[in-house]
């Protein structure tokens, strides 16, 4: 039953859609607790460095968020494709970290590509706090 | 037959026949244009990375080869869930080039090897032929990006239209 409970409560986190910065930042705490005992809250600066830390992906290239999205959040970036990317700073995009699946959907897709694997919730949790904290 | 009779059936079959041809010859549509199409889901998700690829450009298999990976899509992950991947298959399906009646769509499925199934557009035969006297230079520009940035040069290209009278290669 609590199992069930539990169940729903996760199905109705996700399908909710509209969000706000903070929200989103709470819910990757709860879950963030949960993969670490020893967590202890999200922290700008390590989003900061996450954001623009190259790393070498397997196919040799140099690789960060930053790639993409420019070192400045503030400004738009542009995708491999060369079409334009709104900027990811609430500051300059209010629409940014108000849709829970859309986040979701962008961390699985991007964490895959530049880390190759899936991001924890802390790495989400400190990009956020990162962005929200960018004026 | 009675002269009245034969007149009325030669008025019958040249009136048909003009009837066939201004709308646009039944079975060989010669209509130059892929036809406006449209779907929320399509539109919101193969437009977020890229120009947004009428569905009347390539055949039934490469969109179901392309759909089939999305987690390594030309090098990216551009995975879904699978409700949402389900519904873009199909609209890409029932839209792909080989349902579509217009020529554009049809030269572009004859251009295919019955064995093959691309992916880009760029790589089929009918696109190479198209753009022959476009330099590789012309396409690396960073007005242009590479050949898979239609819209560049092609403004109508999301519509469908790719007009020639209205091609503007960007500097």
């Amino acid at each position: 039953m609590r199992n069930t409970l539990l169940l729903f409560g996760l199905l109705f986190s996700i399908s909710a859609l509209a969000a706000t910065p903070q929200e989103l930042l709470q819910q990757y705490g709860a879950q963030a607790k949960q993969e670490s005992a020893a967590f202890a809250g999200f922290s700008a600066d390590r989003g900061a460095s996450f954001f623009r830390t190259e790393r070498a992906d397997s196919g040799g290239r140099q690789v960060s968020c930053s790639t993409c999205h420019t070192a400045d959040p503030r400004n738009p970036g542009k995708t491999r494709a060369n079409k334009a990317i709104e900027p990811m700073a609430p500051i300059a995009n209010p629409q940014r970290f108000t849709d829970a699946a859309k986040v979701e959907k962008w961390f699985g897709r991007n964490c895959k590509d530049v880390l190759e694997r899936a991001c924890t919730a802390q790495e989400k949790g400190d990009f956020i706090q990162y962005l929200v904290n960018v004026k | 037959m009675k002269k009245w009779m034969q007149f009325l059936l030669l008025v019958a079959s040249v009136s048909s026949a003009g009837a066939l041809l201004a709308s646009g010859g039944g079975e060989e549509g010669d209509s130059r244009q892929l036809p406006p199409v449209a779907n929320a889901k399509w539109k919101a998700e193969c437009s977020s990375c890229h120009m947004l690829y009428h569905p009347g450009l390539l055949p039934e298999k490469s969109w179901q080869k392309l759909m089939a990976g999305l987690d390594r899509h030309f090098g990216e992950n551009a995975a879904l869930d699978a409700p949402t991947r389900d519904e873009i298959s199909r609209f890409l399906t029932a839209n792909s080039a080989d349902k579509l009646d217009n020529r554009r769509s049809r030269r572009i499925v004859q251009s295919i090897p019955a064995d093959a199934a691309p992916l880009r557009i760029s790589e089929t035969a009918y696109f190479t032929a198209k753009h022959d006297e476009i330099s590789a230079t012309t396409f690396k520009r960073k007005s242009v990006g590479s050949a898979s940035n239609c819209a560049a040069c092609h403004q109508g290209a999301e519509r469908g239209d790719f007009s020639e009278n209205k091609v503007r290669i960007p500097r």
